[in-house]
């Protein structure tokens, strides 16, 4: 039998890397057993002339479609968002348009403002210390002073605005709407070992310069140096526990796929709103019947996507096309509530640069404005290089019918129960999203855009998997406490985004990064009574 | 050699005309069809994970059409590929994916369109640093964040 270790960390993912560095200067036996592994940045898509035709296949952001070894499958039939993520040293960071705003100091009081939804039982303030580390450490870059977001201090200096960005801001200016360079983890200079952006275009499918802020870069060398153990192509199937109802240890499979036991003292959860839940269900016993730490019921209910209500058209000018990262600039002009507009809540407003020669025939081709035929080049020419984006991210509430299950089927490579997500898009968010279409083709128009297209939703666009193990003061509404301590099971901790009460409108891996490098600060500050 | 191939010989004639069909060649851009040999010699070879949608739809289109589509009237042939992408589903997307993807990585084709015959790594790209002074007026009209209790 293996030694036990002190902490145990499940994902080596933002949260899992954020986590296992903080908590490394407590000189303490940390682990991190992550089912992926070491990502090697020449393999990258776009050290490649077929760097776009990647994304349809090895290098999708669907894990469905990828089917990795290193990948579990997901069932989201019942779903019009799709659920996307990567596994791998670093997780969805290595995967990512690294747009890096952080929740307003509001969305964690939503249910005092506007009567829905609950309040977190932590505030904005609780985070602030936590913000600030993590920006350092990830490397952001952006422009302070944003009078319509929190403050931040980016370390560097914003993207460029680039041909796109001006083209956004003219039209925004024109509306007197708000718009501000992005926050975002893209290096516009060299920092800390990462070389600056050179613009190689889609940031999503990782970037092989290393300018993009993903753990495996960031915080992973930190914590390894520090003395985190990280083990790789290990994929966790269940938390075990002992006689008195503490987590003792997981069972894993090694590299070799061969089943392993693990004792721990500590046991934190980093494997986001799918994973965790699913991890949460499959860890059932008979001491805990319905999963481990469900006393509550709501492991895996309250999944929150974000539904991205996306417009976009093409204006006459060039824009950025593919030669630059893919956001750049935000608005927040409708990110609180006002009820004028017939939904509570609000939405965040990336703007799209543009798209890549083979991302956009086949895209328009499906949208029927790039005909078959005679006509086809000299519609392309009017498309390529030419396209504007205005993308929502609207606010999802928690509902309990939204969830994440077992499916009682489908299972990956090494027999585990796979996630089944069941999903609707409620009726404020329908309403948000129309709000958010009908101000994008405003924004598009004055833009001087035409042959305007939606995705509303965007349905590979479940990127953001949260709510799914809420926190909370009360065991009976929530999974885990206001440090991150599951209710159930004093030495379990979840660190991911399913510890979200609510989602507010934007990107969440600032947020979640931040809530992680708090609980370990938590937990430091109580180490002599953990577990009381 | 051509038990090598991922598609029989009556798909990959198939799959020539029904690439022409989608993308022909064009005097007025100097480009080639998509059913040019250089661009179905790399169809084929990076078919890959995508052989079983592909080799799926153009077995649809085979009985859409009866014979080698090729070999149909103008009309005929233009009511079958009408009549393919509406009933021809995934399989269909991808197969006219697969004959995008391969079309716009061609050299002669990204010539045309004015694009480097380069990956983005590791040259890049150069950015204009643009006039911040758009920024202005957002300055000036300032704001706040909502308050919280």
């Amino acid at each position: 039998m293996k030694d036990p270790v002190d902490v145990l960390i499940i994902g080596a993912g933002a949260s899992g890397a954020a986590v296992a560095w903080s908590l490394a200067e407590t000189k303490m036996h940390i682990l991190c057993l992550e089912q992926g592994g070491w990502m090697n940045p020449a393999e990258y898509p776009s050290t490649g002339r077929d760097w776009e035709a990647k994304f349809y296949g090895e290098w999708s952001s669907s894990p469905n479609v990828r089917g990795r070894p290193e990948d579990y499958p997901i069932n989201d039939d019942n779903s019009p968002i799709k659920v996307v993520n990567y596994n791998a040293v670093g997780g969805s960071t290595v995967m990512y348009t690294a747009h890096w705003p952080r929740l307003h100091p509001s969305d964690f009081k939503v249910k005092t403002l506007d009567g829905v939804a609950d309040d977190w039982p932590i505030d904005y303030d609780a985070l602030t210390p936590f913000f600030e580390e993590n920006d350092r450490m990830m490397g952001t870059s952006g422009l302070s002073g944003d009078p319509l977001s929190p403050l931040t201090h980016p370390p560097m200096p914003q993207q460029p605005l680039g041909l796109s960005g001006a083209i956004i801001a003219k039209a925004m200016n024109k509306l007197g709407w708000h718009w501000w360079p992005s926050d975002t983890t893209v290096a516009t200079m060299d920092y800390e070992g990462r070389a600056r952006c050179i613009n190689l275009g889609h940031c999503t499918p990782a970037c092989a310069q290393g300018a993009k802020a993903s753990t495996d870069i960031t915080y992973w060398p930190h914590a390894i140096r520090a003395g985190v153990e990280l083990r790789t192509h290990c994929r966790v199937r269940e938390i075990t526990t002992d006689d008195n109802g503490m987590a003792s240890g997981v069972v894993y499979y090694d590299k070799d796929g061969i089943e392993q036991f693990q004792p721990a003292h500590v046991v934190i959860i980093a494997c986001n709103g799918v994973g965790t839940p699913r991890l949460l269900l499959n860890s059932a016993s008979g001491r805990f019947p319905n999963g481990l730490a469900n006393s509550s019921g709501l492991v895996g209910k309250n999944l929150m996507f974000h539904p991205y209500a996306q417009i976009y058209g093409y204006v006459k000018e060039p824009t950025d096309s593919n030669r630059a990262p893919p956001t750049c600039l935000w608005s927040k002009q409708w990110y609180d509530t006002d009820l004028s507009r017939g939904f509570v809540r609000g939405y965040g407003v990336q703007f799209v640069r543009g798209a890549g020669p083979v991302f956009e025939a086949v895209v328009s081709e499906q949208k029927g404005i790039l005909p078959w035929g005679e006509d086809h080049h000299r519609v392309f020419r009017k498309l390529n290089g030419h396209r504007l984006g205005f993308s929502a991210i609207c606010e999802d509430l928690p509902e309990e019918h939204n969830r994440v299950t077992l499916d009682p089927v489908l299972k990956d490579s090494h027999g585990i129960p796979a996630p089944k997500v069941d999903y609707t898009i409620s009726e404020n968010s329908r309403k948000m999203m129309e709000h958010a279409l009908a101000r994008g083709r405003e924004f598009l128009e004055t833009a001087g855009a035409s042959d305007i297209c939606v995705n509303s939703p965007i349905p590979w666009g479940g990127w953001h998997l949260l709510g799914t193990a809420r926190m909370g003061t009360d065991p009976e509404r929530s999974v885990v406490n206001e440090w991150g301590r599951t209710h159930d099971v004093k030495n379990l901790f979840i660190v991911d985004g399913s510890i979200f009460v609510t989602s507010g409108g934007v990107n969440p891996t600032s947020t979640i990064q931040a809530l992680a490098l708090y609980i370990a600060d938590q937990m430091k500050q109580r180490l002599a009574n953990l577990f009381d | 050699m051509s038990d090598q191939l991922p598609l029989t010989p009556r798909q990959r004639q198939d799959l020539s005309t029904i690439a022409a069909m989608i993308v022909p060649a064009s005097d007025e851009y100097k480009v080639p069809g998509a059913d040019d040999p250089e661009i179905q010699a790399d169809m084929l070879a990076t078919l890959g994970r995508d052989t079983k949608q592909v080799a799926a739809a153009l077995d649809h289109l085979a009985r859409l059409a009866g014979m080698p589509l090729a070999d149909l009237e103008p009309a005929a042939r233009d009511g079958v590929v009408q009549q393919f992408r509406i009933s021809g589903g995934v399989a269909a997307a991808t197969l006219v994916r697969v004959v995008l993807q391969c079309y716009y990585r061609d050299d002669r084709v990204l010539r045309s369109l004015g694009l480097e015959l380069r990956a983005p790594f590791p040259k890049g790209h150069v950015l204009p640093d643009g006039d911040w002074s758009l920024l202005d007026p957002v300055k000036a009209r300032g704001g706040s964040l909502r308050r919280t209790p």
